[in-house]
């Protein structure tokens, strides 16, 4: 053996600071649970080490907060050849208080895929931490990463974890998407709050705007769209949203806050940057001067 | 009936066994470059990596038995999850990762009959080279703080001779790569390395994220002709990384 070069000690270091949450308080080492083979899913073996700071596990609250929760809105998801593209708005309410105007509800899961919360801002943004943590875990445990479907499934099992919450009124609805290196598309996911999964055509919407962005998405669509048109029908969506639903936030040009966009294509993850949006978000707006609801769709 | 055995000579025998053991295996050599740390492994199996990622800033290199370095990365991995989750991502570091490693491998080394045959690096990288940090496990639990490179494995000092005397500060990557391959042939004098029994990982501090990237055969071959051909101007040649976007193709 050659002599290390450095200096030697036996055991551990002694530098104080160390913020070490992991390891036996009595020993010093990893404990037995750490080293026992056991699953590449973190969040099980969060389960079994820390249960109580798994989201959903904790003690249900005797009855419902109403509004006084910061709740997220609007996301949409728009597939185009070769990737999807998600976006969503800066609003969180509060009732009728607008708790955040800058929240970001778009996130990227792993390097081929992105996730969008609307519900309960808390719980959601606690899940998506923890997805994000289970899929880079399982990837440096297995040296792969999941399917598609795989992240789609893991992602069902932390909704449905969370129904007994979503029972006392604090529902959390993820959006996922996903580039299928196999089929070389994007790929949607939506959730409803019991886990159930379904996978959707073209285009999605989420949240309390959902149902104005999605008749925006309908007429706007196409399935020859090009990244920046996607992104563009997603801006368009989002401000229809936000012109018939109180709780979702249009582009707020005199603060420069605009609506998050992520695009998922075999390059991987790439969150649009802010003066990209931005200058999407300004035409936008300039052209709903000329023509408030937005383009028209031709009759026939 | 037992007999009686010193404690010395315990503990003598034991470090023999696992030294021996751990000499059994091929070398893996850890070096610093101008954009980071390079890892590299005399290691043809494309399934079994002793170079592995831990966290953004953090990997992991280990010679020995297999089952027992993996046991520890896989610990290790669990480790900097968990406290990346429950503070923050800046919270997990190679100090407190070596710090668990050692108490481990120092109570197994202790306790039990059977110590561990094997022998880790822990590195991170820094915003520099000067924050680089570099440490070296051994299967009793000791740890070193080491700067510029490291050799481990077997014919070890054979390796870290020939390191010492290629080594330079700064290197680029194909000459990091260069005087790292030049050192694992050391371990044998008809010992030639090709790209494809190569397993070669860098951490680089010019990514974003999750820092460490494995090199594909192709990229491995084309930093090994780089310095070949000529040894000029190989300053910014090496700067992109292959498709950049994908995290651990192997």
């Amino acid at each position: 053996m050659s002599a290390p070069v450095g200096l030697r000690e036996s055991g551990a270091m002694t530098e104080e600071g160390s913020r070490v949450a992991a390891h036996d308080s009595q020993t010093g080492r990893l404990p037995g649970l750490f080293s026992s083979p056991g699953t590449s899913s973190f969040t099980e073996f969060l389960g079994a080490y820390s249960p109580e700071t798994l989201p959903g596990r904790g003690a249900l609250p005797a009855s419902s907060p109403g509004d006084d929760i910061p709740h997220g809105t609007t996301i949409v998801a728009v597939g185009f050849p070769g990737g999807v593209v998600m976006a969503g708005d800066r609003r969180a309410t509060a009732g009728n208080v607008i708790a955040q105007r800058d929240i970001e509800k778009v996130f990227r899961a792993d390097e081929f895929s992105a996730i969008a919360i609307a519900g309960t801002a808390g719980i959601g943004i606690e899940m998506v931490r923890l997805f994000q943590v289970e899929l880079e875990h399982y990837e440096k445990r297995e040296g792969r990463t999941l399917s598609v479907e795989g992240k789609a499934n893991r992602l069902a099992t932390m909704v449905r974890q969370n129904l007994g919450m979503a029972m006392q009124g604090l529902a959390v609805v993820p959006l996922f998407a996903g580039y299928d290196e196999e089929r070389d598309t994007g790929r949607i996911f939506s959730y409803d709050p019991a886990g159930g999964r379904y996978e959707e055509r073209d285009f999605y919407s989420i949240g309390s705007g959902s149902v104005f962005a999605r008749g925006s998405l309908k007429k706007l669509y196409r399935s020859d769209l090009s990244v920046d048109d996607a992104a563009l029908v997603c801006v368009q969506a989002l401000y229809d949203a936000a012109d018939d639903d109180s709780a979702t936030g249009g582009p707020d040009l005199a603060r420069g806050i605009f609506p998050v966009v992520a695009a998922v294509t075999s390059d991987g993850y790439r969150r649009l940057a802010d003066d990209e949006v931005g200058a999407v978000a300004r035409s936008v707006v300039e052209e709903r001067y000329d023509s408030p609801g937005g383009p028209t769709a031709p009759l026939r | 009936m037992p007999f009686y055995v010193s404690p010395e000579q315990q503990m003598k025998d034991k470090a023999d066994y696992a030294r021996k053991g751990i000499s059994r295996g091929r070398s893996v050599v850890v070096l610093q470059y101008d954009d980071g740390i390079l890892f590299v492994a005399d290691n043809p199996s494309r399934a079994l990596h002793k170079i592995s990622e831990i966290y953004d800033r953090i990997a992991f290199a280990a010679v020995g038995k297999y089952n027992e370095f993996e046991n520890l990365r896989l610990g290790g991995v669990r480790y900097a999850d968990i406290n990346g989750y429950q503070y923050d991502r800046r919270d997990v570091t190679a100090r407190g990762l070596a710090n668990v490693y050692a108490q481990s491998l120092g109570t197994i080394f202790t306790e039990t009959n059977k110590p561990y045959e094997v022998e880790l690096v822990v590195a991170e990288v820094g915003a520099d080279a000067d924050t680089d940090q570099i440490y070296r496990l051994t299967f009793d639990g000791s740890v070193a703080d080491e700067h510029g490179y490291v050799a481990m494995g077997g014919q070890a000092d054979a390796v870290a001779q020939a390191l010492k005397d290629g080594y330079e500060e700064g290197a680029s990557l194909a000459g990091a790569l260069r005087v790292a391959v030049r050192a694992l042939e050391a371990q044998d004098s008809e010992r030639r390395l090709e790209a494809k029994s190569l397993e070669v990982a860098v951490l680089d501090r010019n990514r974003e994220h999750r820092l460490f990237r494995r090199l594909t055969a192709r990229r491995i071959e084309e930093l090994l002709g780089e310095e070949d051909s000529s040894a000029a101007s190989d300053a910014g040649s090496d700067a992109t990384p292959d498709s950049p976007s994908k995290p651990d193709e192997d």
